[in-house]
C-alpha cells in the first residue's frame, strides 16, 4: 500500500464529496493521559470504517469553537475506532479536553503524508520523539510492534517535561520489557522519584549506540528539538535521506486551499506533515519562513 | 508585433452596446462590470451601458490612483481598478456551514446567485482568473463553490488601449492582449469617428451569445484597427522586471538585508493581498448564537502580513514584518511556480497602485537583482 516515495495517498472525502465538511463522529472511550493531555476515541456516527497510514492526521471540530489539526495515534489501518491524544493548549483543544463519551465531533481527514513504514522494512528503527510528538508517531511504534519480524534494532528515544509528563508510560513500560526493543525515555526537569535520565534528549542519542548505515530514524518534536536530534543523528553518521521529520503549521483547510500552512514551496497539510528530512533540509534552516 | 489576420465575429456599433448587456440580461446573468464610484473604479453589478465609466480614464502611480475626466464618449478607457472579478468568484466572506447544537448536523450553504457575466475583463484578470482556476479546482480537491460560479460565468473581455503607469502584464503576464481565457473580447475602435467593437469568440458560449446580437461585418481594415490598440498598449508599458530569472533570484535572496529595508516602509495593511487578483488565503471563522444553540463557520479571505496567519502554539511563525514581507514577494514570483507550474503575478499593478506607502515590486525586484549582480561582480573581482 505505502510506497517509498512519501506521495500523498489517494484523497478520502467523507463529506458528502465537499472536504471542507465534516462528518459526524462520536466520543466512545476517554481517558486523562496526564495534567494535560487526554486520550479520545472516536467512531462515526453512520459506522463506517477508517483508515489511515501512520504520521496522517484529521481537523477535529468541536460545536462552536473551531477546527484543530490532530494526528491519528493508534494503530494504523482499518477499523471502526479513531484515536487521538491532545495536549490542552488553548480554545479548540481546551473544548475537545471537556467532551464526554457521548459528545459528537466533527471529523475530516485523513490528511497528509506518512511514515514510510514498508519502505523502511529490514531497517533499524529509530524513533526520537518529544513531548506530544510521541503522539503522531505511536502508530509507527504500534505497527513495528506487531510487525517485529520486518524490521532490525528498533529504539524508542523520548523526552518529557517532567516525569508527570511521560506519555503513554505504560505502554512505553511494556515495549521495554521486550528483550529486542530499547526505550530511553528523559526528562527536562526531574522530581525526587525519578530515577532515569534527565536532559535533552540529544544526550541519549549518542548513548543508543546504532549502526548509521542500516538506520530509518523517525523524528517528531518541536522543531528546536528536531534540529538538535538531526545534527546528532548526522555526527554519528546517519545521513538525512534517512531521517524523516514530522513539520506544524497552522493549518485551516488541510487541502492545500487556504495557504496558512505554507513553508516555502510546500503545503504542509498535503505535501506533509512527514517530510524525508534532506528533501526540505533547505527550508528548515531558513527562519520565520 | 506581426499582424496576425483576424476572424472576427463581426462589429457591434458601440450605442448597441445595450443590446450586449440585454442579451446578458436575459440569458439570466448578473452583469459585472467597470463603474466610477467615489473617487476611482471598481467592479459592480449593473443593468445598462450608462453605468459605465464612459469618458473616463485614470492616473495611477505607485500609492495613488487618479480619475481624470476625458470627456470622451470612450467606455473602456482606463486599466484596471482596486477590485477584481476574484470577489466574485472567491468572495471575502461566505458562509459554509450552519450547524444545530443538538445533534450537530451540519447544513452546507448553497450558493443561490445568478449565474455570472464579468463585462470588461481585461488580460490580466483573465491570467488571474487561469491561476485561481489551477489553485481551486487543479488538485485533487476541487472547490465546489469555485467550480460551480466558474463553470456557470460567462466572460466578456475588452483589449486594453491605455496602460497605466502601474501596468506590467508585458513583462509578468500575457497582456495586454486577450488571447484565451474568454467566451467574447472586444476591441473598442474608432471613437471619434466611428465608434464601435470588434467582436471575437473563445467559446461555445461566446459564439452562441453574440448569434443573438445584430452584429455588422468588419472590413478587413479592421485586423489593422484591432493591431493598433495593442500595439499602442504594448508601447506604453516600460520595461519593468529584472531580465533575470526571478524565481532563483529570490529563492537565493531569503536571507537578504533588502527584506529588513522593505518591512521599515511596510505598513503591514495587507492592502497589496487583498487587491491582488490571485491572492487564496483565507480562514475559517466559528461563530455561535448568544444562547448557544446554533454555530456557524465562515470561510474569510486572510492575509500573510498578519501574525494570525502562521500563529501556532507558541507564537506566529512569521514574527517581524521582513519575514511576511518575504512570504508575499517570494510567494507570489518564486514558490508559486513551484506550487503551481505558473508565476502567482500577472502584472496587474494592483498592489503598487494600492499601497498607502507605494512600495513597487518592481523596483524591489530590480533592486534584488542589482545585489544579486553586485554580489557576483564582486566574487569576480576577488577571484
Ligand atoms: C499536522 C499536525 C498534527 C498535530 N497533531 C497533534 C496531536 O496529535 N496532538 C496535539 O495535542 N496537538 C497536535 N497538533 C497541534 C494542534 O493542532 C494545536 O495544539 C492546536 O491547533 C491548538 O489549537 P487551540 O485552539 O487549542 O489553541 P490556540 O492557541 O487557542 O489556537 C488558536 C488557533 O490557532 C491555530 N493553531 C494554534 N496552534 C496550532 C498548531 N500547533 N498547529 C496548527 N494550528 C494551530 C488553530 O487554528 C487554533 O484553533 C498538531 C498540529 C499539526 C499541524
Ligand atoms: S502581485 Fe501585484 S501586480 Fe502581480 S497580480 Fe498581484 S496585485 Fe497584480
Ligand atoms: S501567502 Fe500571502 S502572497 Fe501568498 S496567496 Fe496568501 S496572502 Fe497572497
Ligand atoms: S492547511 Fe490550508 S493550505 Fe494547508
Amino acid at each position: 500500500m505505502l510506497d517509498t516515495s512519501l506521495s500523498p495517498l489517494p484523497p478520502v472525502v467523507h463529506g458528502a464529496g465537499d472536504p471542507m465538511l465534516p462528518v459526524k463522529t462520536r466520543i466512545v472511550d476517554r481517558k486523562q493521559e496526564t495534567a494535560d493531555t487526554f486520550t479520545i476515541e472516536l467512531e462515526f456516527e453512520n459506522g463506517s470504517e477508517f483508515t489511515f497510514a501512520p504520521g496522517q492526521f484529521n481537523m477535529l471540530y468541536t460545536f462552536g469553537t473551531g477546527e484543530v489539526p490532530i494526528s491519528i495515534s493508534g494503530t494504523p489501518g482499518t477499523s471502526k475506532n479513531i484515536v487521538h491524544t491532545i495536549r490542552d493548549v488553548g480554545v479548540v483543544t481546551s473544548a475537545l479536553s471537556g467532551l464526554n463519551v457521548g459528545d459528537k465531533v466533527g471529523l475530516r481527514g485523513p490528511f497528509g503524508t506518512y511514515w514510510p513504514i514498508e519502505s523502511c522494512k529490514g531497517k533499524d528503527i529509530v524513533i526520537a520523539a518529544g513531548g506530544i510528538g510521541l503522539a503522531p508517531i505511536r502508530p509507527v511504534i504500534r505497527h513495528v510492534m506487531e510487525n517485529r519480524d520486518d524490521y532490525g534494532r528498533f529504539i524508542i528515544l523520548y523526552g518529557a517535561r517532567t516525569p508527570e509528563d511521560i506519555l503513554y508510560p505504560e505502554e512505553l513500560g511494556q515495549y521495554k520489557s521486550n528483550l529486542d526493543v530499547e526505550v530511553w525515555v528523559t526528562v527536562d526537569r526531574a522530581d525526587r522519584s525519578w530515577r532515569g535520565h534527565v536532559g535533552v534528549i540529544t544526550t541519549m542519542i549518542t548513548g543508543a549506540g546504532f549502526e548509521p548505515e542500516k538506520v530509518a530514524a523517525f523524528v517528531c518534536g518541536p522543531e528546536i528539538m528536531m534540529h538538535f536530534v538531526i545534527m546528532n543523528m548526522n555526527r554519528l553518521g546517519v545521513t538525512n535521506d534517512q531521517i524523516y521529520v514530522s513539520m506544524e503549521r497552522n493549518m485551516q483547510c488541510a487541502i492545500g486551499r487556504c495557504g496558512h500552512c505554507q513553508w516555502g514551496t510546500e503545503f504542509v497539510c498535503k505535501d506533509g506533515p512527514v517530510y524525508r528530512f534532506d528533501k526540505v533540509e533547505h527550508l528548515f534552516n531558513i527562519r520565520q519562513l | 508585433m506581426e499582424l496576425r489576420p483576424r476572424s472576427f465575429a463581426g462589429q457591434l456599433k458601440a450605442d448597441q452596446l445595450n443590446s450586449l448587456i440585454d442579451a446578458l440580461l436575459d440569458q439570466g446573468y448578473r452583469v459585472i462590470a467597470p463603474v466610477k464610484r467615489d473617487a476611482a473604479i471598481t467592479l459592480a453589478e449593473i443593468r445598462t451601458s450608462e453605468s459605465l465609466p464612459q469618458g473616463w480614464g485614470d492616473e495611477q502611480q505607485p500609492g495613488s490612483f487618479r480619475l481624470t475626466d476625458r470627456g470622451d464618449t470612450e467606455y473602456f478607457g482606463f486599466a484596471v481598478g482596486a477590485g477584481s472579478f476574484k470577489q466574485y468568484l472567491f468572495p471575502s466572506r461566505r458562509k459554509l456551514l450552519d450547524i444545530d447544537r443538538h445533534d450537530m448536523s451540519m447544513t452546507k450553504v448553497e450558493d443561490t446567485e445568478k449565474p455570472l457575466a464579468f463585462l470588461g475583463a481585461r488580460a490580466c484578470d483573465l491570467d488571474a482568473i487561469a491561476i485561481q482556476d489551477r489553485v481551486f479546482m487543479g488538485s485533487d480537491f476541487v472547490d465546489p463553490f469555485y467550480a460551480k460560479r466558474r463553470n456557470e460565468c460567462i466572460i466578456i473581455a475588452v483589449n486594453c488601449h491605455r496602460p497605466s503607469s502601474t501596468c506590467f502584464c508585458t513583462d509578468a503576464g500575457k497582456g495586454p492582449e486577450c488571447r484565451s481565457g474568454f467566451d467574447v473580447a472586444l476591441t473598442e475602435v474608432g471613437v471619434d469617428d466611428d465608434h464601435r467593437f470588434l467582436v471575437e469568440t473563445g467559446s461555445e458560449k461566446g459564439t452562441a451569445l453574440v448569434n443573438n446580437l445584430d452584429l455588422e461585418a468588419t472590413t478587413e481594415a479592421d485586423d489593422a484597427a484591432r493591431q493598433e490598440i495593442i500595439d499602442r498598449a504594448v508601447a506604453a508599458m516600460q520595461p519593468a522586471l529584472p531580465d533575470t530569472d526571478i524565481p532563483a533570484l529570490l529563492k537565493a535572496a531569503t536571507e537578504s538585508p533588502r527584506w529588513e529595508s522593505i518591512a521599515e516602509r511596510c505598513l503591514n495593511c495587507a492592502n497589496c493581498t487583498l487587491s491582488c487578483p490571485t491572492c487564496f488565503c483565507s480562514g475559517i471563522e466559528d461563530v455561535t448564537d448568544l444562547d448557544g444553540t446554533h454555530a456557524e463557520r465562515w470561510q474569510t479571505w486572510s492575509s500573510c502580513f498578519t501574525m494570525d496567519h502562521s500563529y501556532i502554539h507558541g507564537g506566529s511563525i512569521r514574527r517581524i514584518g521582513a519575514s511576511r514581507y518575504r512570504q508575499w514577494l517570494t510567494h507570489k514570483m518564486s514558490f508559486w511556480v513551484d506550487q503551481f507550474g505558473m508565476s502567482g503575478c500577472t502584472g496587474c499593478g494592483r498592489c503598487v497602485t494600492w499601497c498607502p506607502v507605494g512600495i513597487d515590486i518592481r523596483e524591489e525586484l530590480r533592486g534584488f537583482a542589482g545585489d544579486a549582480l553586485e554580489a557576483t561582480t564582486n566574487e569576480e573581482a576577488t577571484a
